[in-house]
Parts: C-alpha cells; structure tokens; sequence
C-alpha cells in the first residue's frame, strides 16, 4: 500500500455461538488480514455474539448482478417436478 | 492494599490516557479498538480498587479511591501517566505495559491471595489481547513508512527509560513475592525482554541505552498526571452526591 491510500474494504463474517455458519454482520477497513481480524472483534462481537470470524476482502467476494435476477432464479420457479415435494416421508423415519 | 493500588492505579490512569484518543484515532475501527482497551482496563481498576478498599478497610470503595486521592496518593507507574503524544507513542506504551500486564497477571494466577489469582484470570485474557493490539501496530509502525519508523524510534526512545520502574523490587515487593502474594519481577522482566525483543527486532526498531526514572510507586509523580487527574475528577468532586 502507498502512503496516503485508503486501506482495503472487508468483509466480516461471523458465526455465533449457537450457529453452525458464519453470517455476515457488517464491513470494515484494514490494512491487511491481522488487523481486519483485530477489528472485527472489536467492532462486531462487542457484546459476546461470535466465536468465530472470518474476513474477506470486498474485492474477492464476486455477486451476482441483480439485474440478472431474474434469468437466474426465476427459472426453476415453475418447474415443480424439481422439487423434492412428492416423497411421502414415513413417520418413523426420524429427519 | 498498596500493592492493590499500584496494579489498579496503572489501570485506571491508562484507561483515562486512552480514552482521551475517543474521537481523535485515524480511523473509525482504531477508535473503537482504543475505546476497547480503555473499558477493558477500567474494568480492572475496578476490581482490583475495590479489593484495595475492601482490605483498607475504612469503607472506601472505589469511586472514593479513584476521585478522591491526591496525585501524590496515587502509586501508578510514570509510564502510565505520560501523554498520549501520536499514536506510535500510544502504541509503544500500550506494548511495554501490556507485555508487562501479560508476565504480571500470568504470576499473580498463582498467588496466594485468591481474590487477586482471580482477578488476574480474568485480566490475563484481555491483557494478552491488548498486548496483541499493541505488536501488530508496532510491528507495522516500525517496518512502515520513513515517518512512521521516525514516530516509532521516537517513542521508544522516549518510553524506555520509564520501564525499569515496572519491574523494581522494593521492601514491600520483596515481603509480598516472600509470601507468595506477587510474582518475582525478575522473573517478569525476563518474560518482559523477551516479547519486547523480538517485537523491536522485527520492526527494525532499536533498544535504546538509556537511563532509568522511577518515583511513581511512593506517589512522586511527572507534573502530568496532577493535571490528568484534575480533569477526571473534576465532576465527582463538583457533585459529590450525584447519581444517575
């Protein structure tokens, strides 16, 4: 990083401790890894919420475009034959 | 009680220096982290001051041990009380102390005033963060820019003749380590070199050769913190009964 640059945007994700995944909770700056682990603790587990953190710089996480939305998800919408709805499950079948 | 008061007292005078950076750090998220190591460590003043006032046994509490005492009352360290300077400064005062803190409250988990072995197991944790904290700036300080390695050696420069104190062994220390009560500081400022080394070397930062001051402990303290305390206990003693 050159003097007077911003430091990078990441991304925090965090998993609490009744959780089984990591849900984003907000973003942060750092100059690096280290210390955008530092201050996700600092800023997003004030209050005992996480045992866990991850950090993704914003620039690796690749979205996919809203204006596609439709093109992507609408699709498999009416093809009801795709859905896993027509097993009958037993009832001793604990799941 | 006096050896209470010089572990509290470091606390709370530090707690005060760092939270004077609310609203003055670089950036949002340092902000937050300062203000962090600031509550953490008045949480420590508050613990160990109660115990002081608890063994004093005059029924001071601590609000009356934190805002009722003269500077020359308080047995903080010097380190404690120097100004905040720029954040290298703050930074390299908060790895020496906080290194300190670490080997201290490792010590204490074994003494035999179970109060103060608890309340080091609760601190060692967030010294041990702090100390953390601390090295990361420092080491990226140090190895960073021309200016920034300009404002670290600085710092250090400054700030090394002030940790002798740290690690000094007076009649009281030696009476509490003989009874167990205390680590031996020897043996702390061993621990101490070791991180403060390696942390110096890797940020291309020199150990200075400098003498050492002391006083802090017998309440001879820097004109600095008369006026430290003057602004933290201003409103206590303007309203001594208020509550909210």
């Amino acid at each position: 990083m050159t003097p007077g640059e911003q430091s990078p945007l990441w991304e925090v994700f965090v998993r609490s401790r009744r959780g089984l995944s990591h849900n984003h909770v907000g973003s942060l700056h750092a100059p690096d890894s280290e210390m955008a682990l530092q201050n996700a603790r600092d800023l997003y587990t004030r209050r005992g919420e996480g045992v866990s953190i991850w950090v993704v710089r914003s620039a690796d996480v690749h979205a996919s475009d809203p204006d596609e939305k439709g093109p992507l998800f609408d699709p498999p919408a009416d093809k009801v034959y795709r859905h896993p709805t027509f097993y009958t499950v037993p009832e001793d079948l604990k799941l | 009680m006096e050896f209470c008061l010089r572990l509290g007292d470091d606390c709370l005078i530090l707690s005060h220096r760092l939270s004077e950076w609310t609203g003055h750090a670089h950036d949002f998220e340092e902000d937050v982290a300062l203000a962090n190591l600031a509550l953490d460590l008045l949480g420590q003043a508050r613990n160990l001051l109660s115990y002081a006032g608890e063994i004093e046994g005059l029924g001071r509490d601590e609000d009356a041990l934190a805002y009722w005492r003269d500077d020359r009352e308080y047995r903080n360290s010097l380190l404690v009380e120097q100004p905040n300077g720029d954040f290298a400064m703050t930074m390299v005062r908060h790895l020496f102390f906080s290194t300190y803190q670490v080997a201290l409250y490792q010590g204490l988990l074994d003494s035999t005033d179970p109060t103060l072995a608890a309340i080091a197991g609760k601190g060692v944790k967030e010294a041990r963060y702090h100390r953390d904290h601390a090295t990361l700036w420092v080491l990226r300080l140090g190895a960073g820019t021309a200016e920034s390695h300009r404002r670290a050696t600085a710092a250090v420069t400054a700030l090394w003749p002030l940790v002798d104190e740290l690690f000094e062994e007076d009649d009281l220390l030696r009476r509490l380590v003989g009874s167990g009560v205390a680590p031996n500081p020897q043996g702390l400022s061993a621990e101490w070199n070791i991180h403060v080394g390696s942390t110096l070397q890797q940020a291309n930062l020199e150990r200075p050769q400098v003498v050492g001051r002391s006083g802090g402990r017998s309440g001879l303290h820097s004109e600095h913190l008369g006026h430290l305390l003057a602004e933290m206990q201003h409103l206590h003693r303007s309203h001594p009964d208020a509550s909210w």
